[in-house]
């Protein structure tokens, strides 16, 4: 197996006189989970649309599997499993029809469908619906249907837009539980998502796009370490060590209530030991050290210039 | 293994109309109450020369055709914009698979309709002095009227915006056959309509119907309703087809 999954580069593409993305490259490990991190209309979908075939790039290569998806789409689309963002699902068939009817249309398929079709039901705890019309179901249970009939086809690569969009907090877990289990399984998951914690909880690496552009791409630790605003809380136990290390750290800032002292940091291991070991000539100690990471709000925050939609609310 | 992946949409397709009551009603029932209408309330107002059952039964055969495409003109739509288009997409299923299904479902759904439509008609008296070769006329005709209907539905479920619309986009083609010899003849209409009535597709077709059914095809009429129903099917299939690649 190859050690990338998906490789971008240069991917460009436009819809009349609006640029949607603007030069997107990335590389996904094989095993891993990728996760595209953006506001609406930032241009996920769309990125999702072109890494599956289903939309032409205007400019940039793109690989899936090693294939590229202009001139092999026949072999990207024999091993790779969309998951669309709108719960395709036929609402007029049960859930079990649903299955079969992927069963049926996969070239891929040739085992026991309908051991298929029982196995996809029990995994996703959908056998007592089974025999209902995708019409009834809730929302959860459509997005799990929606999932099941992605792996009808055993796909090693499996693109996921916006899969807990809409749903309720107990719903989402549900499916990063189920989405953790399909990376154990190995395969390689392109999961995108305007939830912050979402890709913090999920990826392995995330890319933040917006209006087209990634403006920033690594680990969530990476991201989170890249902006300003990393730093070290320090609390003293009376407020003259508090004073006194204030004046060791120029550019800190004390709260003399808390008797805590906040000194930027970029939270890497030798600028730690320094800190450390200033206090340490000084013969200060603190009662609690602590290294402040943000979130990803903030992260987002800091790399755009503005909010996301669920952030700033 | 190759699978069939053209059955396989055509029992999806199939599945759904019988799945939809508001489809049945309409592409099977509708037709039924329309004839029972004309034959009872409105029957004896027109004079048609013959028994109306045996004159008005043909065109309630096109009407019944033309009362099925609202599902047609939906179910396609709703495919792609409900977004199960993109799944059948990246799983490979050919554009052909994916309209063939939705234009036998529809021409299917024609014959069951015209088959219960006859079934009542007899009971009201219908009396067709046709032979088993002009029977298999009419179930001719009545097919190609169903594919250029059907073809040509489904590229206006294709270029509407919603399902709604879609259905909405239809409903010309089930007002077409008022303004036809379908329940009167042409002869008995106002001018302007009357033009109208000779002259448009459909007219054609009914008396091809009309005139198997009476075990008398006039061959004119004959060559006119299938040159009408090729051309319509031809352009049907040609802006559905484009219409998908555009799309999808």
């Amino acid at each position: 197996m190859r050690s990338s999954a998906i490789e971008v580069s240069g991917l460009r593409k436009a819809f009349g006189d609006k640029k949607v993305l603007d030069g997107i490259d990335l590389t996904v490990a094989a095993g891993t989970i990728f996760s595209l991190l953006g506001p609406n209309g930032a241009g996920k979908t769309t990125t999702v649309n072109v890494l599956t075939t289903l939309m032409q790039a205007d400019s940039g290569s793109v690989r899936v599997a090693g294939h590229d998806v202009a001139t092999e789409a026949k072999a990207v689309r024999a091993l790779i499993g969309v998951t669309g963002q709108f719960a395709a699902v036929d609402e007029l068939l049960s859930g079990q029809e649903n299955l079969q009817l992927m069963v049926d249309l996969n070239r891929a398929v040739t085992g026991n469908g309908k051991r298929i079709v029982n196995d996809l039901l029990e995994r996703f705890e959908l056998t007592e619906a089974a025999q209902k019309p995708a019409a009834t179901y809730s929302g959860g249970m459509r997005r799990k249907l929606d999932l099941a009939m992605t792996l009808v086809g055993n796909s090693k690569i499996i693109f996921l837009d916006e899969p807990t969009t809409g749903l309720d907090p107990r719903s989402r877990r549900t499916m990063w539980e189920i989405v953790r289990g399909l990376v154990a399984d190995g395969a390689t998951i392109f999961l995108t998502t305007q939830y912050l914690e979402e890709a913090d909880q999920l990826a392995d690496r995330i890319a933040v796009l917006d209006q087209g552009r990634l403006v920033a791409q690594g680990t969530p630790e990476e991201l989170k370490r890249q902006i300003p605003g990393t730093h070290v809380r320090l609390r003293f136990a009376t407020v003259a060590d508090l004073d006194a290390a204030a004046r060791l750290f120029a550019d800190s800032t004390r709260d003399a209530e808390a008797l805590t002292l906040r000194v930027p940091s970029d939270g890497g291991t030798t600028s730690l030991r320094a800190l450390l070991d200033r206090l340490d000539e000084h013969s200060l100690g603190a009662e609690e050290f602590s290294v402040h990471t943000p979130d990803l709000d903030d992260v987002f925050l800091a790399l755009t210039g503005h909010a996301t939609e669920v952030g700033a609310k | 293994m190759s699978k069939n992946q053209s059955a396989v949409m055509l029992r999806r397709n199939f599945k759904h109309l019988t799945r939809n009551p508001t489809s049945v009603f309409n592409a099977v029932l509708m037709p039924v109450v329309m004839m029972l209408m004309f034959v009872y309330v409105f029957g004896d107002a027109f004079d048609v020369g013959v028994d109306y059952i045996d004159y008005a039964t043909p065109g309630l055969m096109l009407l019944a055709v033309c009362y099925g495409l609202g599902a047609t003109a939906t179910s396609v739509n709703s495919d792609m914009t409900k977004g199960i288009i993109n799944r059948f997409k990246v799983m490979d299923v050919s554009r052909s698979a994916v309209l063939n299904g939705h234009v036998v479902a529809s021409v299917l759904t024609n014959l069951i309709a015209i088959g219960a439509l006859l079934g009542v008609a007899f009971l009201l008296g219908f009396d067709p002095s046709a032979s088993l070769l002009d029977w298999l006329g009419a179930i001719g005709i009545v097919v190609l009227l169903g594919l250029a209907a059907g073809w040509f539905t489904i590229a206006l479920g294709l270029a509407a915006k919603s399902p709604e619309t879609a259905g909405i986009a239809a409903v010309p083609l089930v007002m077409l056959p008022f303004f036809s010899s379908a329940i009167v003849p042409a002869e008995l209409m106002g001018p302007g309509v009357r033009q109208f009535a000779e002259y448009q597709p459909f007219t054609p077709i009914i008396e091809t119907l009309r005139g198997f059914l009476n075990g008398s095809p006039d061959t004119t009429d004959l060559i006119v309703a299938v040159a009408w129903c090729v051309g319509i099917t031809l352009v049907g299939y040609l802006w559905a087809s484009a219409t998908f690649k555009k799309r999808a």
